[in-house]
């Protein structure tokens, strides 16, 4: 199918009506997912959001429930958001996150009924990446800039026009309830072509890492990874893929409600225990944390990396602390296997 | 800077191999155009990797607190402000401090080239005297190294150290005052459009503190904003009011200590104009008590002196 990028505006105002609709929206030097009222405000040639997609299934502060205790006795409300939604023109690196937060939120243990909520009434859209930036290293943690994984259609921009492709059952029935022509020969090689030229420079070689990491959690490099990392937590929230929270209580009187809000291993109050007691007691034990649990931990757990090469820490770190050079350090490293 | 990197270089290896210091702190080139990163080297072949260039813009003083081992550190101009403000509060030892001083012109603000670039990426960025070439995939743009500046470095009166054991390159023509334009022009406006500014400044914050953990002078064991008994301030990024709160407060702790680096608008990632606050701080320390921070070893810090003169608008009215 094909849809003409005139038509896209239209497209979205009539989803508008029907939908809640998230769209890249233009903030002064960057791009925020927002949901839009108008399809005109979506800004879909600007590369990469600044802050990944994460946020509308796992908002930054969400409200669990509110609480209120009166003469009469307590009462609770526990709202869930169970509005349809779509996402428009997310980025395949960050469409794949989600399917690695569904690990995590939707499992034998454990079902968020918040996030999944949303998942399960939301139909995401993607656009694929015609020039990957040079930060971008999706190819090597098993992505790619027209990867479909976690996308029910996805658009290939030849141009004056999206070829779509379609990933899902639910895709499909919005595809083609939208009304879009059938694609010719022509643009269905346009769209291959755009693929091919579309080249993911960097790589990152994560072979052998997964044994390094295996063994390597006393190991002296540790202590020098970390050195220049300031436990801030920029690359924890503009990460896709980082799922940690903390749950607080916001209440005055007899009034509250109980909150999730994003929390991150690069604090010291991340794993401080009631008593004291933090058994990571330095930024170098928090630094080894995220990449243990991003290449170690998360493997183990679920049998995939939980990075996506999406690139924002890299771009974003104040003291330009690269991932990708830390990874290469470590697989360098000295580290015994046989430990 | 070819000149520079050299100097520092053999600085640091000389201080290495004579024993003088066990670390030398300055900056590698960073795996970004144009972008030197924190760097430690420990041995003669690390310090080899040293190097200087207007991506050097982390205020090193950040990484020198409390420290036991022998430092030596490259530091440009604000960096030394915030290293003698700190060692006036007990926070470095000077005994076991080598300063490498660095006169330095400014520094390259990453957002300022990304918004001149209107979203196309810069794949290389170079260097060549008052200019820089901002190279891409298929583009190749000149620009003025001024109009690229960090705001703080434009504003800055204090490029040259104040204080060194040793200076690299030479020092450079001294400016006149600062004048606080943009802090007046703010204070001017009503206190509604200043309330609606700070409000949209402040609906981006996303509370990752990168701000906090970049400033040298924020350094308390626990931070306000992290205590939750009793919970000074809501938790959730989502409250612009506690935004906006977290940084007042963050301002009033650095008043007279904050030597105007501009170190916590860098590392913010969401490009909030957090100098707006805290200049407006160094422009009332300024006016108000005749002070600014670490321009000199004899000074005392603002907050711990008093004299009968001192003004007290906020208290009487004069
Ligand atoms: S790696 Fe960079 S962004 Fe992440 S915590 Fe450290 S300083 Fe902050
Ligand atoms: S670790 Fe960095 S590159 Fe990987 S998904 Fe997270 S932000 Fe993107
Ligand atoms: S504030 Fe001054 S000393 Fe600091 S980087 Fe800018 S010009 Fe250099
Ligand atoms: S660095 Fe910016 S976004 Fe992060 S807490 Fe500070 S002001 Fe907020």
């Amino acid at each position: 199918m094909i849809v003409s990028k005139k038509d896209i505006p239209n497209f979205l105002d009539k989803l508008i009506s029907e939908y809640q609709v998230f769209a890249p929206v233009k903030e002064e030097t960057y791009t925020l997912f927002k949901q839009i009222c108008s399809g005109a405000d979506a800004a879909l040639d600007a590369g990469n959001t600044k802050l990944p997609a994460k946020e509308i299934f796992f908002p930054q502060s969400e409200k669990l429930f509110s609480y209120n205790v009166s003469e009469e006795g307590a009462r609770l409300e526990a709202p869930v958001d169970d509005q349809k939604k779509v996402i428009f023109g997310v980025r395949p690196c960050d469409a794949k996150s989600l399917t690695l937060l569904d690990n995590v939120f939707n499992n034998d243990k454990y079902q968020d009924p918040y996030y999944l909520t949303r998942r399960n009434n939301t139909i995401m859209i993607g656009i694929g990446c015609n020039s990957p930036a040079s930060t971008c290293f999706c190819t090597s943690v098993n992505g790619g800039p027209f990867d479909t994984k976690g996308l029910d259609l996805l658009l290939v921009d030849t141009g004056d026009a999206y070829v779509v492709e379609v990933v899902s059952d639910k895709g499909r029935e919005i595809a083609e309830k939208a009304g879009f022509a059938a694609a010719a020969d022509a643009n269905k090689d346009a769209a291959a072509k755009v693929k091919q030229d579309a080249v993911v420079t960097c790589q990152v070689n994560i072979d052998g890492l997964k044994a390094k990491l295996d063994v390597n959690f006393y190991d002296s490099i540790w202590e020098k990874i970390h050195e220049k990392c300031l436990g801030c937590g920029a690359c924890t929230y503009l990460c896709p893929t980082c799922h940690c929270f903390d749950i607080v209580d916001e209440a005055t009187d007899c009034n509250g409600c109980r909150v999730r809000n994003w929390d991150s291993c690069a604090f010291p109050l991340f794993t401080l225990h009631g008593s004291g007691h933090n058994p990571r007691t330095s930024n170098k034990e928090r630094y080894r944390n995220r990449i243990m649990h991003k290449f170690k931990y998360f493997v183990d757990n679920f049998n995939e990396i939980a990075c996506v090469g999406c690139g924002r820490c890299i771009k974003n770190c104040p003291v330009n602390m690269d991932i990708r050079v830390v990874l290469e350090d470590i697989r360098g490293s000295e580290a015994r296997l046989d430990s | 800077m070819q000149k520079l990197t050299a100097q520092i270089k053999d600085a640091a290896k000389k201080l290495l191999e004579e024993k003088k210091v066990d670390l030398v702190i300055g900056f590698a080139e960073g795996s970004l155009p144009l972008r030197g990163t924190p760097f430690f080297a420990r041995t003669s072949e690390e310090a080899d990797k040293l190097t200087w260039s207007r991506g050097c813009e982390n205020n090193l003083a950040n990484y020198l607190r409390k420290r036991e081992d022998k430092v030596a550190v490259v530091a440009k101009g604000c960096d030394v402000r915030s290293i003698v403000a700190l060692i006036k509060e007990n926070q470095i030892n000077r005994d076991n401090l080598y300063i490498i001083g660095v006169p330095c012109n400014g520094m390259i603000d990453r957002k300022k080239v990304n918004a001149m670039l209107g979203g196309r990426e810069v794949l290389a960025m170079e260097e060549n005297g008052d200019t820089v070439v901002l190279k891409g995939k298929d583009f190749s743009e000149t620009v003025n190294i001024t109009d690229l500046l960090h705001s703080s470095c434009q504003d800055c009166r204090y490029g040259n150290p104040v204080v060194y054991d040793e200076l690299m390159g030479e020092l450079l023509p001294e400016k006149g005052e600062d004048d606080f334009a943009d802090v007046k022009e703010f204070a001017a406006k009503s206190a509604a459009e200043r309330r609606a500014y700070l409000a949209k400044e402040f609906s981006k914050c996303i509370r990752c503190y990168a701000c906090r953990n970049a400033c040298p002078m924020c350094y308390c064991e626990e931070c306000f904003v992290d205590c939750s008994q009793p919970e000074w301030i809501g938790k959730s990024a989502a409250n612009t009011e506690d935004n906006i709160l977290f940084q007042v407060v963050r301002v009033f702790h650095s008043a007279g200590r904050c030597a105007d680096c501009g170190a916590c608008e860098r590392a913010c990632p969401m490009g909030i104009n957090l100098r707006l606050l805290t200049r407006k701080m160094v422009n009332d320390v300024k006016e108000l008590f005749n002070a600014e921070t670490g321009v000199n070893m004899d000074d005392k810090a603002a907050l711990a002196t008093f004299t009968a003169n001192d003004p007290e608008p906020f208290l009487v009215k004069e």
